[in-house]
């Protein structure tokens, strides 16, 4: 009742909004209403609706790993990598390799694998990303910035043409110990299936939830009578995206609040001092690079492990501009910001476009747009009639998503260079940085918790 | 233990802990320095001092390993540490501040702070990251804390505790990086002008500090412009000019000798 109250509530509100998880958690509300309401006013089917928000899901997952670990780089240590998609790539080819069936076990496949099981091929693909990244590291983190980014830019598309090339579509390997070689492969330009099984369902059946998916599956049956498995999976699925987004989260925030994480900031500060202080900032640059060279794998192994197949050009440089885009709009320096930076991109600048395409066509069903820009624009003029104009854009939609990435991108330089956080202050270091209580005239803030140290 | 290897440990060697001998650099057809030769002795204030473009600045970026000499060495505490990089001779306990104070503009002064000292355990990452690990960094950082704020105290900054080292004034910069290289645990501090751009008031403050330190048992060698400085606070002088050591000695037989004089009312450029 009173404005003492008030002002209780909202200072109460202000404390809970400094926690990160909770700008998180709150940007992801409005996200996922923001998509279901304009879902049902515009009345788009359930069965569109659960769908589209499993692969928004999906989406802000990816994003945000891999804003996340671009994070560690740029953010942290001042490394200018824009070569995500390189890392991206080598980690799912060497899950592939690893992981896909021996061949000739059945299947379309034109290659086989190794045929180990899927969490080897998984921490393979990290590793080989993350012993990438120190090839990489070796000649590049000792020249300045810019030579960095040439280097990993042009690493990326070595990748992608190494894939793409007919030398490594297939070849024999060694898989016994008597020597007996079977027949593997990236598949060249035509692409790599990747036939080992479901991981999904692996895991899940792992952790013994087996009878709870069928369960899940059953339920959603009732509201989405045909074939709702599909559904079900791509939402699971997305669900565990985010899982692994709070384990990165977790694993970044602990590296930048630390000693380690404290010289990296030295060194994307000034390298000079860093070294004039003692600390010998190749290792740490090359640590750092390595470790989200692995994160960059494991994103991209999340991506595209369950996706079927795999071709190189997935892998063209666009694609690590989007994770760019994603981490300047949450603010370089920030894991809160990386992963809101990854989940805004993701639903407005990724998937948005396509959503808002789909959404406008399912409910007006407007018919067919002009197949060129001419009979667009002609009515416009002679009778200024928009409507083809308008069908015509919103069938471009596709194309047009890059314009608006540009276009945003240029505002966010222009007006919030920091980020959607603004300034942000992590401190880098494993304590809170009060003055000790023992001693000192001031009082201190009570010791904030002993979250660190668990 | 830790603690040993974050607290002062002092090796008992010569009285000569810095020894440059011949040190040569040319950049392409200048001789920046020109076979220098001196030593510090223990415990002291050592000037170094010379007109603009004498080759100060560039023999203390030979001696810290920042620029690799084209002949001669550095002997530091009996070890030639000619060859190694300034990383490895920082961490021996040759330390130095710059002549344009190079704060980490993005990082609050208490993490300017923290960063110093060495041996730090979550340096390691994977001591910052594993649970039980990390129980030993956040033990080892509360250690380091309590230094901290001492030393913020000792050099008075401590009201600018939290407040981003990019926003201090240009005399405050000197005293945290001062503060920031003593974390360090020096045994000798080399010094860039530390008073360019410093009032006089936290000039003379910066003067106590370093004499406070010197009774203490560091070692300062310090390049000044300012030969009255020098004079007032030296007991040792060395003088550079064109690239070579002009003479050395105290104030009084380097304010009477004719070359330095020369030197610095020009003469033969």
């Amino acid at each position: 009742m009173s404005t003492t109250d008030d002002e209780g509530t909202v200072e109460a509100f202000r404390r809970l909004w400094a926690a990160d998880a909770v700008k998180i958690v709150a940007l992801l509300v409005v996200i996922y209403g923001a998509y279901l309401v304009s879902g049902f006013v515009l009345g788009y089917s359930l069965r569109g609706q659960l769908n589209s928000l499993a692969s928004l899901t999906f989406y802000i997952g990816v994003f945000g790993t891999l804003a996340l670990a671009l994070n560690l780089h740029w953010g942290y240590t001042g490394l200018f990598n824009i070569g995500v998609v390189g890392f991206m790539a080598v980690g799912i080819y060497v899950m592939a390799f690893v992981s896909k069936p021996l061949y000739g076990s059945g299947g379309a496949a034109q290659v086989g694998g190794l045929g180990l099981p899927l969490p080897v091929g998984i921490l393979a693909g990290m590793l080989a990303a993350a012993l990438l990244g120190f090839v990489v590291a070796l000649p590049a983190l000792r020249l300045r910035a810019d030579y960095l980014a040439i280097v990993t830019i042009a690493m990326s598309e070595i990748v992608r043409f190494a894939l793409l090339s007919s030398t490594f579509q297939q070849f024999q390997v060694p898989h016994t110990l008597s020597g007996e070689t079977t027949r593997v492969g990236f598949g060249g330009g035509s692409g790599l299936i990747l036939d080992f099984p479901d991981p999904l369902l692996a895991l899940i059946d792992v952790v013994g939830l087996s009878g709870a998916y069928d369960r899940l599956v059953g339920l959603v049956g009732r509201v989405v009578p045909n074939n709702p498995d599909p559904i079900v999976h791509s939402l699971v699925y997305g669900v565990v995206l985010l899982g692994v987004v709070a384990v990165y989260f977790w694993l970044l925030k602990r590296t930048g609040e630390s000693p380690f994480g404290r010289v990296l900031k030295s060194i994307r500060e000034d390298e000079d001092v860093a070294r004039a202080l003692g600390k010998n900032t190749d290792r740490f640059k090359t640590t750092s690079f390595m470790l989200g060279c692995a994160l960059m794998g494991l994103a991209g192994i999340l991506w595209l492990m369950g996706q079927g197949a795999v071709t190189p050009n997935f892998f063209r440089p666009r694609l690590t501009f989007f994770v760019w885009i994603a981490l300047i709009i949450g603010g370089a320096g920030s894991n809160t910001g990386s992963v809101m930076g990854g989940a805004v991109f993701a639903a407005v600048l990724y998937q948005g476009p396509l959503y808002f395409q789909n959404l406008v066509t399912s409910v007006f069903q407007p018919g067919e747009a002009p197949s060129s820009f001419g009979p667009a624009i002609s009515p416009l003029i002679s009778n200024v009639d928009p409507f083809p104009f308008l069908l015509y854009t919103l069938d471009s939609v596709r194309q047009l998503q890059l314009v608006v990435m540009g276009v945003v991108l240029v505002w966010l330089m222009h007006n919030r260079p920091l980020g959607m956080l603004g300034h942000r202050k992590e401190t880098a270091a494993a304590i809170p940085l009060a003055r000790p209580r023992e001693w000192g005239g001031e009082p201190t803030p009570p010791a904030a918790g002993g979250e660190d140290d668990e | 233990m830790m603690s040993d290897s974050i607290t002062r440990s002092r090796p008992d060697v010569t009285d000569t802990p810095l020894r440059v001998e011949n040190l040569t650099k040319r950049f392409g057809g200048i001789t920046a320095v020109d076979g220098a030769t001196f030593e510090v002795e223990r415990g002291t204030l050592t000037g170094l001092i010379g007109p603009n473009g004498a080759g100060k600045s560039t023999t203390f970026n030979l001696i810290t390993g920042m620029l690799s000499p084209d002949a001669g060495t550095v002997t530091f505490d009996g070890e030639d540490v000619t060859d190694l990089e300034s990383y490895e001779i920082a961490d021996r306990g040759l330390v130095r501040t710059f002549q344009i104070a190079r704060e980490l503009g993005e990082m609050t002064v208490l993490e300017n702070m923290m960063l110093a000292p060495k041996g730090q355990r979550g340096e390691r990452l994977w001591r910052s990251v594993l649970p039980v690990a990390r129980r030993g960094v956040v033990e080892q950082e509360t250690e380091l804390l309590e230094r901290v704020w001492e030393t913020l105290e000792f050099f008075e900054i401590e009201h600018l505790a939290e407040e981003y080292a990019g926003n201090l004034s240009g005399g405050q910069r000197k005293l945290l990086e001062m503060a920031r290289a003593l974390l360090t645990d020096p045994d000798v501090l080399l010094l860039d002008e530390p008073f360019a751009g410093v009032n006089p008031t936290l000039e003379q403050r910066l003067l106590d500090h370093i004499h406070e330190l010197r009774d203490q048992g560091y070692t300062f060698l310090l390049v000044e412009h300012d030969m009255d400085l020098i004079m007032n606070n030296c007991r040792h002088v060395i003088v550079m000019h064109q690239g070579r050591i002009l003479t050395e000695g105290t104030p009084e037989e380097v304010k009477s000798d004719e070359a330095v004089i020369e030197a610095y009312l020009g003469g033969d450029v």
